[in-house]
C-alpha cells in the first residue's frame, strides 16, 4: 500500500472513533457537561488532561524547537512539566474541593466580587481563544500536507468532527475522546522515535539514545557528535546554554506559572471524584505528558544530525563533500512545494550550502577558503522537524500515516478542551451567574451548547482568517494564565488576608504590566509598526525577552495584592470560613452549581 | 467549628506547608539550580555521552518532578488521616 492509502485508512479510523465515543458518551445534565459528572477515574483524567495540554505546538513544534536550540530550549521542557508540581501542590486539590465548575466562579466567590469574576471570564476567554487559533492552524496544515485536501476543506473537517463531540458530549464527551487522542498521539510520536534512535544509536529508547555512542562505529556519543558536526559549520554548540541564565529562568518560571493558571487545564481536575484523586490525577497526567517530554530531546537531536548528514555529506569545505541538489532526496522535494523548505543557489555550484553565515568569522573563512557565498539553506522551518523525520530516516508508510494522525488527535484534543473552558465560562459564569440568574438546569445546558456552537465557529473563523499576530500570541495566553489567574487562585488559597480589591487590582497590575511589556516589543495589539522598541536582545530590559515577563507580571500581581489588602482591612468571616474549608479534604462533594 | 477543631486544621496546614515548602525547594534545585544557574559547572560531568547539567534540563528535572508529585499524594493521604481530615 501506498503512503496516502495509509494515511486516509490511519486518520478515517481515528475520525471514525472519535465520532463513535461521542455519539456513546452524550451528557445530559449541566453536571456531566461541565465536569462530566465528577466521576472520571484518576488515571483516566491523567491521561486525558495530557491529550488536552499536549498542543499541535508541543507535538509539531517542540522538537523543531529543541533541534535549532539546542539546550536554550531546556525552558520549555522544564516550564511546561514543573507547572504540574506547581498545579498538584498549590491550586488542583482545594480547587476540586471548592466544588464548583468553572474556574472564574471560585475568584468570583472567593473574593466576593462580580468584578472580579469578570475580570477572571475575560482573562481566560482571551488566553483560550489566542491559544485555540493555534490548534486550528495545526489542524488546517497537517490536512494539507496529509490528506492532500485545502487548508479550508481540512479546517472545515476538523471542526465538523470537534463540533459533533463537544456540542453533543461537553466534558464527558470531550474526555473519553481526549483518553483516544492521547494513546493515538503518543503511539505516533514515539513509534518514529524508537526506529530513529535504533537506527543511529542501537538503543531503542531515545532516553538513553541520546546519551549514548553512536552506532557509525566513530565511538563519538551523540551529543559530541552533534556539538562537532554543528560548530565546524559555523553554528553555536547544541549542549551548551547560549542565552543569559536570568532570562532563561524567567522564562521557565513564566511558563510554569502559566501552565498551572491555564483554565482548561485546571476544570479537568474537577471531573475526578475526591480531592485525594485531584492530587493523583495531576501526578498521572505528568506521567503520561513526560513520555512524550523525554523522549522530545532525542527527536530534535537526531532530526537534526540527520538534516546536517543529508545535506553536508563529508568533511566541511572538502570538494563533493555537499549534496548536490539535483540528487536531492524525495522530502527535500516533497516540503520545498509547501515553502517550508527553500534552497537559493548563491554560488551557482550547483550544491547545497548549509551552514550559520551570521557568524562573521566562520562565514569569511567559508567565502575565502570554501568558495561558499552564504547559506543556502534559506528556509528550514522548525516545525515541519517532526513530520519529515520519519520521511529523512526512510520509514515505513504506515509510520508516515501515523505521525499524520497523531498531530490531528493533538490539535483537536487540545482545541475541544479550550473550546470547553469557554464555552462554560459563557453559560455559566456570564449567562447563569450575572445576565439571567434563574435560569433552569435544561436552559443553562442548552446555553452551554451554544456558546460552544459558537466558540466552535468563531475558532474555525479565526483559522480561516488568522490575525496577523497568530504566531505570537502563545506568549500572550501564558503571559494572561501566568500573571492574572495564578497568583489571583494561589493567594485565594493560601491567604486568608487578601481582599476584594487587592485581588481586583492586583489582578490588572500584573496584567497590565505584562500586556506593556509584550506590547512595547511587539507593537500595540501586535500592530506591526507601533512597538516602542525593536524586539532583540540589546533592547530587553535586563536581557528579559517579552515571553519572560509572565513571572514578573505575577510578581507585581502578588505585591499589589498583598499591599493593598493590608491596608483596606481582612476579608468578611465567611470568605475566611470558605478558606478554611478549602484547605481540607473533608467533606468534598461533586461539583455542583447550587450555592 | 469548635476552638480545638480549628486549632487541629492549623496544624494541619501547617504540615502541608512544611511538606511542600520542601518539595518546592526539589523543585528549584534540580530545575532552575542545575538545569540553568549551575548548568556551566555540571556539564564538566558527564554521565554516559550526557553532561550533567544538560541531562538535568532535558531529563533528569522531569522525572523528579513527577517522583515529587507522587510523593507528595503519599504523604498528603498520611497527613489527612493523621488529622482526620480524609474523604469519607
Amino acid at each position: 500500500m501506498d503512503t496516502q492509502t495509509w494515511i486516509y485508512l490511519v486518520v478515517g479510523a481515528t475520525f471514525a472513533l472519535y465520532v463513535g465515543i461521542a455519539i456513546w458518551a452524550r451528557a445530559g445534565s449541566t453536571g456531566e457537561f461541565y465536569v462530566a459528572g465528577g466521576s472520571i477515574n484518576p488515571v483516566a483524567n491523567g491521561m486525558a488532561t495530557a491529550a488536552d495540554w499536549m498542543s499541535a505546538a508541543s507535538f509539531i513544534s517542540m522538537a523543531g524547537l529543541i533541534a535549532f536550540l539546542g539546550y536554550d530550549a531546556s525552558a520549555y521542557l522544564m516550564g511546561w512539566t514543573g507547572g504540574y508540581v506547581l498545579l498538584a501542590m498549590l491550586l488542583a486539590p482545594y480547587l476540586r474541593k471548592f466544588g464548583k465548575f468553572t474556574v472564574p466562579e471560585f475568584i468570583g466567590e472567593r473574593y466576593y466580587s462580580k468584578t472580579a469574576r469578570l475580570v477572571a471570564v475575560v482573562c481566560l476567554i482571551v488566553a483560550s481563544i489566542t491559544y485555540v487559533i493555534g490548534q486550528m492552524k495545526g489542524i488546517g496544515v497537517a490536512f494539507g500536507r496529509f490528506l492532500e485536501v485545502e487548508f479550508a476543506t481540512g479546517l472545515l473537517i476538523g471542526m465538523a468532527i470537534v463540533f459533533f463531540y463537544s456540542v453533543l458530549g461537553g466534558m464527558k464527551g470531550i474526555t473519553y475522546t481526549q483518553i483516544a487522542q492521547y494513546v493515538v498521539l503518543i503511539f505516533a510520536y514515539t513509534v518514529p522515535a524508537i526506529f530513529i534512535s535504533l537506527q543511529l544509536t542501537g538503543l531503542p529508547l531515545p532516553q538513553l539514545g541520546l546519551g549514548a555512542t553512536m552506532a557509525d562505529g566513530s565511538g563519538m556519543y551523540m551529543l559530541e557528535k552533534l556539538d562537532q558536526v554543528v560548530t565546524e559549520l559555523g553554528f553555536p554548540a547544541y549542549s551548551t546554554l547560549k542565552g543569559s541564565e536570568l532570562n532563561t529562568a524567567l522564562l521557565t518560571l513564566s511558563l510554569m506559572i502559566g501552565t498551572a493558571g491555564l483554565p482548561h487545564v485546571i476544570i479537568r481536575f474537577f471531573t475526578v471524584p475526591k480531592v485525594s484523586d485531584a492530587r493523583r490525577s495531576a501526578g498521572w497526567a505528568l506521567v503520561f505528558i513526560a513520555i512524550l517530554y523525554t523522549t522530545a530531546p532525542g527527536v530534535g537531536a537526531m532530526a537534526r544530525l540527520n538534516l546536517m548528514d543529508t545535506i553536508q555529506t563529508g568533511p566541511v569545505g572538502e570538494e563533493n563533500a555537499n549534496l548536490v541538489y539535483e540528487n536531492r532526496p524525495e522530502w527535500f522535494r516533497t516540503w520545498e512545494t509547501t515553502g517550508l523548505l527553500e534552497f537559493e543557489d548563491k554560488n551557482g555550484d550547483g550544491l547545497i550550502q548549509y551552514y550559520d553565515d551570521t557568524n562573521e568569522e566562520f562565514d569569511q573563512k567559508a567565502r575565502s577558503e570554501y568558495g561558499w557565498e552564504g547559506n543556502e539553506m534559506v528556509t528550514v522551518d522548525r516545525d515541519i522537524m517532526v513530520l519529515a523525520n520519519p520521511e529523512i530516516a526512510k520509514l515505513p508508510s504506515w509510520v508516515i500515516a501515523l505521525v499524520a494522525a497523531g498531530g490531528l488527535a493533538a490539535a483537536l484534543s487540545t482545541a475541544a478542551g479550550l473550546l470547553l473552558a469557554i464555552s462554560s465560562a459563557i453559560s455559566h459564569d456570564l449567562v447563569k451567574g450575572m445576565i439571567k440568574p434563574d435560569v433552569s438546569e435544561k436552559g443553562e445546558l442548552m446555553a452551554g451548547r451554544i456558546a460552544m456552537a459558537g466558540a466552535v465557529l468563531g475558532a474555525g473563523y479565526l483559522g480561516l482568517n488568522p490575525p496577523g499576530f497568530a504566531a505570537q500570541v502563545v506568549a500572550l495566553a501564558f503571559g494572561l494564565a501566568g500573571s492574572s489567574l495564578f497568583p489571583a487562585l494561589m493567594m485565594g488559597i493560601f491567604s486568608k488576608e487578601v481582599n476584594r480589591v487587592g485581588a481586583i487590582a492586583g489582578m490588572l497590575a500584573g496584567l497590565g504590566a505584562t500586556l506593556f511589556y509584550i506590547f512595547m516589543y511587539k507593537g500595540w495589539f501586535f500592530v506591526p509598526g507601533t512597538n516602542l522598541l525593536p524586539n532583540n536582545a540589546d533592547n530587553w530590559i535586563f536581557g528579559i525577552q517579552p515571553e519572560s515577563f509572565g513571572a514578573i507580571g505575577a510578581m507585581i500581581n502578588f505585591a499589589v495584592a498583598i499591599i493593598l489588602s493590608k491596608v483596606t482591612g481582612r476579608p468578611p468571616a465567611h470568605i475566611q470560613d470558605l478558606v478554611e474549608s478549602v484547605r481540607v479534604p473533608r467533606g468534598a462533594s461533586a461539583p455542583s452549581a447550587s450555592h | 467549628m469548635s476552638t480545638k477543631d480549628q486549632s487541629a486544621a492549623a496544624q494541619y496546614w501547617r504540615a502541608n506547608i512544611r511538606l511542600l515548602s520542601k518539595l518546592l525547594l526539589v523543585w528549584f534545585l534540580v530545575s532552575y539550580v542545575a538545569g540553568i544557574f549551575l548548568a556551566d559547572v555540571l556539564n564538566n560531568i558527564s554521565i554516559g555521552g550526557y553532561p550533567l547539567g544538560f541531562w538535568f534540563a532535558q531529563q533528569g528535572s522531569i522525572y523528579v518532578f513527577v517522583g515529587l508529585i507522587f510523593y507528595y499524594v503519599y504523604r498528603m493521604n498520611q497527613i489527612d488521616r493523621e488529622f482526620g481530615v480524609e474523604e469519607e
